[in-house]
């Protein structure tokens, strides 16, 4: 019984220090001040271009100064313009997005965990994944029409790729130890998929979705140049044409900081899902 | 009573990995199989915990054929195969989803208790040591009551002093519901420590070389004379084991040189 005690005394010393040290080295790494270093480079070339243009060493026309983008950025919110605009893009890559990702999740399920309905659709979805997605849009205009339907559609085609590859993938890929635990255990089919699949697919799952969102924002400019009357691609090619290109460069600032916006919300929304994950990086 | 009749299991590659295994295992009993690597060791648990499917032969406890994994059958694999989306005692609470939830909750806490890990149940697999997994794991196996646990190398990929430790934890946890054990072994001391018989294998194809009986008293003394003979017992079992094919091979080489000569 001694060594029972002793073992007692060790795990738990053991298990203090390793429940107290590493949760404050982590935090001390994160505040790390080398992080500004990345805001060093895109600030430099900002100033150093804005310096340029205000001393007359360059034009400033096709390529304007910061300072002008920012003035453009402003007025368009200010007239509530830009958040018309970024409103019908957002809506569109929504749309898209939950139609695409729900298609790519049910088929990559089915796919991932049944072999027949793997040889079946497979094959398929394959050789159409091999199409370049642009090369749909003449296809759904004169199907769907050229308002959102269209647009909505080759969003969530977009969308539905990376998705349906990656939980098929995922699924697939799950551990077969994990799985037998499950079976030892007994679990009918459907519950080895509640408690061991789907928790098992979870990370690389919502990596598939967090891919097919970056892909839904490009295809969303994609299916605003064919024709869009308001949205931020719209924007973009209204500046093209219109020879403002402070508004391009205003309209391409808000595609990356919604883009960033709506990824930040997708990690931040799911992160308690994927907690337990022993994995090297904490953020990304 | 765990019976296994002319247990037999060849792999679709044609590799036999165990041939005409008999053996019965009583009640409360702990059996240790130990044999160098690729006797089948790790085949035979998995046949009786209905992971395969034997080729021919039968499984049987108390009367009832094993075919797939059966409810009074609990395995510890050699990893500690901790879900790592449920904390420490969701884990041991695993296979208890048909209890009540104070049922369920008495029994991983009495569990975890025994095991020295109530303090750490809230906490992820990936926050224990290696050591602490596996005492997870073998809580999360005893919980469910079985009436054969099986046991697949478990202490195998940890150091001897938390090895001891986990003897010992082993051994408490048995004491109270005394199922039958089966352990799959490559440590002579191991077996000797916890098992009432030694089953020696032999591989190409995986059988039984001898069976040894290891009558000591618990708790068991492992500086003791009546310990090291038995050590001694086993391990010569081993070598003659091992030995065996040895002698064959000799011959399998030359026919082999024959052959490149030709």
């Amino acid at each position: 019984m001694t060594g029972h005690a002793t073992s007692n005394a060790w795990s738990s010393l053991k298990g203090a220090a390793a429940l107290a040290a590493p949760p404050l080295a982590e935090k001390r790494r994160t505040f790390d001040g080398r992080v500004l270093l990345g805001f060093f480079l895109p600030i430099a070339v900002a100033v150093l271009w804005e310096l340029a243009v205000r001393f007359g060493l360059a034009q400033g026309r096709l390529v304007p100064p910061p300072s002008r983008i920012f003035t453009t950025l402003l007025a368009l919110a200010e007239t509530g313009e830009l958040w018309t605009h970024v409103w019908a893009t957002l809506w569109r890559v929504l749309v898209g997005f939950v139609l695409g990702a729900a298609g790519g999740i049910v088929l990559g399920g089915l796919s991932g965990s049944a072999e027949t309905i793997r040889r079946l659709l497979d094959p398929t979805l394959q050789a159409l994944r091999a199409i370049p997605s642009i090369a749909w849009v003449p296809l759904f205009i004169l199907w769907l029409g050229i308002f959102e339907a269209s647009k909505v559609a080759l969003i969530a085609v977009g969308v539905f790729f990376p998705v349906y590859l990656g939980i098929a993938g995922a699924i697939l890929s799950v551990d077969r130890k994990l799985v037998e635990v499950g079976q030892v255990f007994r679990l009918s089919r459907y519950k080895l998929a509640k408690r061991i699949l789907l928790p098992a697919v979870l990370p690389e799952a919502l990596i598939s979705l967090r891919s097919g969102l970056g892909l839904g924002f490009m295809f969303v400019v994609a299916a605003e140049f064919m024709g869009a009357s308001e949205g931020l691609g719209y924007l973009l090619v209204d500046g093209q044409q219109m020879g403002k290109p402070d508004q391009i460069l205003a309209a391409i600032i808000a595609f990356a900081l919604l883009g960033k916006l709506a990824d930040s919300l997708l990690v931040f929304s799911t992160r308690p899902l994927v907690r337990w994950q022993d994995v090297v990086r904490e953020r990304l | 009573m765990l019976s296994l009749e002319h247990l037999t299991k060849i792999y679709a590659d044609g590799t036999r990995a165990l041939a005409d295994i008999n053996l019965s295992v009583r009640e409360s009993e702990i059996v240790a199989l130990i044999g160098g690597s690729g006797c089948g060791k790790t085949t035979l648990l998995r046949l009786i915990a209905g992971l395969d499917k034997a080729s021919a032969g039968a499984i049987r406890l108390d009367d009832e054929t094993i075919t797939e994994p059966h409810p009074a059958i609990g395995i510890v694999f050699q990893e500690p195969r901790l879900l790592p989306w449920l904390s420490v005692a969701d884990n041991v609470a695993f296979g208890l989803e048909a209890l009540s939830t104070p049922e369920r909750k008495a029994r991983v806490e009495h569990a975890l208790e025994k095991i020295g890990l109530a303090e750490h149940e809230r906490r992820w697999p990936r926050d224990l040591s290696g050591g602490q997994q596996q005492r997870v794991a073998i809580a999360r196996a005893f919980v469910a009551h079985p009436k054969v646990l099986l046991l697949d190398e478990p202490f195998s990929a940890l150091d001897a002093f938390t090895r001891a430790s986990l003897h010992e934890h082993l051994l408490t946890l048995w004491e109270e519901t005394r199922p039958t054990v089966v352990l799959v072994t490559h440590d002579v001391q191991e077996a000797v420590t916890l098992a009432d018989r030694a089953i020696v294998m032999q591989p190409k194809p995986g059988r039984i070389f001898d069976e040894l009986p290891l009558s000591l008293a618990r708790p068991r003394d492992k500086t003791g004379l009546p310990f090291e003979t038995s050590v001694r017992r086993v391990l010569t079992a081993l070598d003659h084991s091992l030995n065996t094919p040895h002698q064959e091979q000799p011959r399998e080489r030359d026919r082999q040189a024959a052959a490149l000569w030709w």
